[in-house]
Order: C-alpha cells, then sequence, then structure tokens
C-alpha cells in the first residue's frame, strides 16, 4: 500500500511537469467545453439546453482523453524507450506499478471533471444534477473501463514515435460517433448502429439523463452493461497481453 | 562455497535460429566475470535469461539459489540489472529516481552513497532528460545499486563511452567486486575484458569457445618476434636460423616462435657473427586480442 501511494505520487509528479502532455490530456477537453459553450449557450437540441448535452459530453469526452489516450501512448512510450522493463527487473510488483500509473491517471481525471461541472455550473448555467454521485459512479466507471482498454491498445500500437497518431485515430471517430460534442439523434442508421456498439454512447447517454432527467432510466441502466462489457473485454486483453519490453528488441 | 550463477547446457533459439547453444558456466561469488564475443554471439539472450527476462529451451539456470523465471520479487530484490538501453522518468530529477527506485526494496542503499559512487553527487537535481550520454549511463548503473544488490549484472555498460568515462567506470565495477558483489558483464571490448575479469568466456555463435582468466587465455601462446632485415635476407634464412616460421613483410621480419629466449640467443648469435644488428627488434606477446581475432574467426564485431 506505502508502495502503491508512492507510485501514485511519482506519477503525478511526473504528469504534471510533462507540460504537452498534461495539456493534451487535460486542459483539452476544458477547451472544448469553452468552444462548445461561446458557440452554443443558447441553442436548444432535442428539447433541452446544449449545455446540458455538452458539458456531461465533455466529461465523457475527459473519461476517453485522460485514462484511454493517456494510458494508451504513456505506456506504449515507455515501453518503446525500454521503462517499463527496467521497472520488470526490479522487486516492485508489476501490478503496483500499473496500479499506480492507473490510480494517478484517475486522479488527473477527477481533478478534471470537477473543473468541467464548476465551469459548466457557473458559465454555462448547467447545475450539478440532484443524484450527482451517481454522476460519480459513472465518472469511476468510464474510468475503470477506458483504463483497461488503454492498457489493452497498446499491444496493437507498434512504436512510440506513431502512438498519438494510432490511438487518435481510435479515438476521435469514437468521439464523434458517440455524440460527445453533438447527440447522435440525427445520425443516419449504420452510423448509429456503430455508435450503439460504443461504450461512451452508452455511457454519455447515462450522463446526461443525470443532467436532463434527474437520474437513471432502464434503457440507460441496460446502456451501462455495454460499457462493463467492454471494460471486461480491455481488462482481459490487457491482462493477457500486455508487453514490458521494446518491440523487436 | 556455492557459485552465485550455474548455467548447464544453456539452449535458446529464436525462430528456429539457435542464438545460445549449449553453454556452462560457473560464477563464483565475489567474482568479476565477463562475457565476451561479438555482436550476435548470443551476450545479451544469455545475461537476459540470468535475469529472468527469457524463457530457456532448455539447460538449467541457477543464480544464488533462484531459478530466474520463477525468481519474482524475491530473485528481483537480490539482482542488480543494467540493460543495454533502457530509459528512465525524463522529468524526474536523477535524486527522485533514486528515491523512488530505493523504494522498491526492504533495505536499499543510501541515495547519497550510490551517486557518490557512480560520479552522479553533482547532478543530483538535474532531470534526467537533461543527462548526457554517460551521466545516463552511470545512473543505470546507480539504480541498479540501489537495491544491494548481491549479483550485478552489466549487459554492454561502456559501449560508446569516451576512453576517460570507460576508465571510470571499470574503477567503479573494480570497486563493486571489492566490496563482495557478483558482476557479470557483457562486453566486445577486450581490453574492458582484460582490466576488468577474473575469468572470461568467449562467446562465438552462441558457443563457449574459451574460458579462464585473460592471462590464461592468452597463456602458452608464443610470441613474435619483430625486426628489420635489409632487403639481401630471406625469410628462410632467419627461418633456419631461429628454427620457426617466419615472413618478411616490408623488410620487417616477424618469427612465429613457442621459446622466445631460445630464439632470441639464436638470431642475436647470428646477427653477431655476420656483422649485422637487428633493428627495431622487437618481442610481442600476443594479446587477449589477438586471442579473441583467433578464436572468433574474424567474426565481424
Amino acid at each position: 500500500m506505502r508502495r502503491l501511494l508512492r507510485q501514485v505520487r511519482a506519477e503525478q509528479r511526473v504528469y504534471w511537469r510533462n507540460v504537452p502532455t498534461a495539456f493534451f490530456t487535460f486542459f483539452l477537453p476544458l477547451l472544448f467545453l469553452v468552444f462548445l459553450g461561446l458557440f452554443g449557450r443558447d441553442k436548444v437540441v432535442d428539447g433541452h439546453p446544449y449545455a446540458a448535452l455538452f458539458v456531461p459530453g465533455m466529461l465523457g469526452t475527459a473519461a476517453v482523453m485522460t485514462t484511454f489516450a493517456g494510458l494508451a501512448i504513456t505506456l506504449t512510450i515507455r515501453r518503446d524507450r525500454g521503462m517499463l522493463k527496467r521497472v520488470r527487473g526490479t522487486p516492485l510488483p508489476p501490478a503496483t506499478y500499473l496500479g499506480g500509473l492507473v490510480l494517478s491517471t484517475s486522479l488527473v481525471l477527477a481533478l478534471e471533471s470537477i473543473v468541467v461541472l464548476v465551469v459548466g455550473a457557473t458559465a454555462f448555467d448547467v447545475s450539478l444534477p440532484a443524484r450527482w454521485w451517481e454522476l460519480v459512479a459513472l465518472v469511476v466507471l468510464g474510468a475503470v473501463s477506458f483504463a483497461g482498454l488503454g492498457i489493452a491498445t497498446t499491444r496493437i500500437v507498434p512504436s512510440a514515435e506513431g502512438s498519438s497518431a494510432v490511438v487518435n485515430a481510435i479515438y476521435v471517430p469514437v468521439l464523434v460517433l458517440s455524440g460527445a460534442f453533438f447527440p447522435v439523434g440525427g445520425m443516419p442508421a449504420p452510423l448509429r448502429f456503430v455508435s450503439d456498439a460504443l461504450p461512451l454512447s452508452h455511457l454519455l447517454s447515462a450522463m446526461r439523463a443525470e443532467f436532463t432527467a434527474g437520474g437513471l432510466g432502464r434503457p440507460e441502466l441496460l446502456g451501462l452493461l455495454v460499457v462493463v462489457a467492454w471494460g471486461i473485454a480491455g481488462a482481459v486483453l490487457a491482462l493477457r497481453t500486455f508487453q514490458w519490453e521494446p518491440r523487436g528488441g | 562455497m556455492t557459485p552465485a550463477i550455474t548455467v548447464r547446457n544453456l539452449r535458446k533459439a529464436y525462430d528456429g535460429v539457435e542464438a545460445v547453444r549449449g553453454i556452462d558456466i560457473d560464477v563464483a561469488r565475489g567474482e568479476i566475470f565477463a562475457l565476451l564475443g561479438p555482436n550476435g554471439a548470443g551476450k545479451t539472450t544469455t545475461v537476459e535469461i540470468l535475469e529472468g527476462y527469457r524463457h530457456a529451451d532448455d539447460g538449467a539456470v541457477d543464480v544464488l539459489g533462484f531459478d530466474p523465471i520463477t525468481g519474482g520479487s524475491a530473485y528481483r530484490a537480490r539482482i542488480g540489472i543494467v540493460l543495454q538501453s533502457s530509459g528512465v522518468y525524463p522529468f524526474m530529477s536523477v535524486r527522485e529516481v533514486c528515491a523512488l527506485f530505493a523504494g522498491f526494496y526492504d533495505a536499499p542503499r543510501q541515495v547519497t552513497d550510490v551517486l557518490a559512487a557512480v560520479g552522479l553527487t553533482e547532478q543530483a537535481d538535474t532531470r534526467v532528460r537533461k543527462l548526457s550520454g554517460g551521466q545516463r549511463r552511470r545512473l543505470d548503473v546507480a539504480l541498479a545499486l540501489i537495491g544491494r544488490p548481491e549479483v550485478i549484472f552489466l549487459d554492454e555498460p561502456t559501449t560508446g563511452f569516451d576512453p576517460g568515462a570507460r576508465r571510470d567506470a571499470w574503477e567503479m565495477i573494480s570497486s563493486l567486486a571489492e566490496a563482495g558483489t557478483t558482476v557479470f558483464l557483457t562486453t566486445h571490448y577486450m581490453d574492458e575484458a582484460r582490466v576488468l575479469a577474473d575469468r572470461v568466456a568467449v562467446l562465438r555463435r552462441g558457443e563457449v569457445v574459451a574460458l579462464g582468466s585473460p592471462a590464461s587465455l592468452i597463456g602458452d601462446r608464443g610470441a613474435r618476434i619483430r625486426f628489420a632485415v635489409p632487403g639481401s635476407v630471406d625469410a628462410s634464412t632467419i627461418a633456419t636460423v631461429a628454427a620457426a616460421p617466419t615472413t618478411i613483410d616490408s623488410g620487417v621480419a616477424t618469427v612465429e616462435v613457442d621459446d622466445p629466449t631460445r630464439a632470441l640467443h639464436a638470431l642475436t648469435t647470428w646477427a653477431l657473427t655476420n656483422g649485422r644488428t637487428l633493428d627495431d627488434l622487437e618481442v610481442l606477446r600476443p594479446t587477449l586480442e589477438d586471442v579473441y581475432l583467433e578464436l572468433t574467426g574474424g567474426d565481424a564485431s
């Protein structure tokens, strides 16, 4: 436990000192939030104030960027540079190492989520949902699921050099197709089909229900099963296929 | 005392190509042991099996009573590893990284002691990304030392060093062994093996082709006598006098002898009798490099 906390502290230090990465994963969703707010704060979409849709949209975006993209890119770089191989040669248990990184990343996401909610409430009149604890649970569910998927994704990223390109190519379409920026109601059927298969779209539906319907209904709860299924698949793949050593080395 | 490292009939193939073909090695505690060979001879494969990174296809490996593959954290707590290349958190300072790694062990060394030992005291508060290549290599060694290892593995520790930095590294490695640490290193530098190692195994295409102290490898190989000869003397004359094979190249005779004392006596007697001098006379003992080149058959290094 002491070692885990020490890892979290070290990871925090490393995260905030690496300004470009911190900007990319932490501030970009906040920037999107502000842009969307300036562009559509008074619009009404699907019978709801647009702000009540894009604030949860950016919560989901933040979860994908910090946990999925952040972990996938960070771990690929560390694998390629031999940092993981070095740690593997010490008595530190691998689970403690990865756990420290995931916890640290979750801490970043928690902070970011708070900032999104505060900006939403103060700048765009989106007040905190009545069942805020359910929203917290949704963020945690997203973080855990996307973390597993992010770690599993490192298996298909060949090297550090192309890592952000590959990872962006995965999650940017996912953000759009899942309706993170604009709800998917008007999408053509084939795209809807893809959207329905993605974990983020269901996570976002549930988060939006917290803001617009005052809580989760049956469809939202069923949708969360899709998130859980992706999360389990990601975790299993991550445990089975994760590589500690650089490719081809 | 039981050896620190025992390797028996070690075999490892990649995609059907045998990288290591039946190696036997014993390394005593406190010994500096060097695995010497050209690139592709199987050095890294061997050391990475000892470190627990790779499975052996066949054979038995024992380090400090552990099977490296199943030894887990208990095994890794007792060894130190310097990989051929491996990164560290670029955004941490040297001191922070050492303190973090010290936390992985139950009874680590003091960070300041380790930094002093590797000569990084002045860089303690420098971020890792600002270190030079040589300083990073010293940090590699510092991180391998921090857990007070009984055995330290060094995979080509000085590749890319300038001569001064290499000498410093050698001193540091020697002092480790003096403090009782067993050192297992790989290198393709002959002088490194000669200066540092108590014993050397020369590896060629996955097999040990020579094993022993640097002196014993040079051992009973003869010597070369060289001197300048005027054009009027041919090689067969000198070969007859010295009773040893002789070549003449650009006016320099080289005589390959088993017993330099006897041959020198014969040659100097012949010179004095015939009123000649043996200009630029020298007797050359073979170097480890000669032995190495002979043993490795000139495989590209």
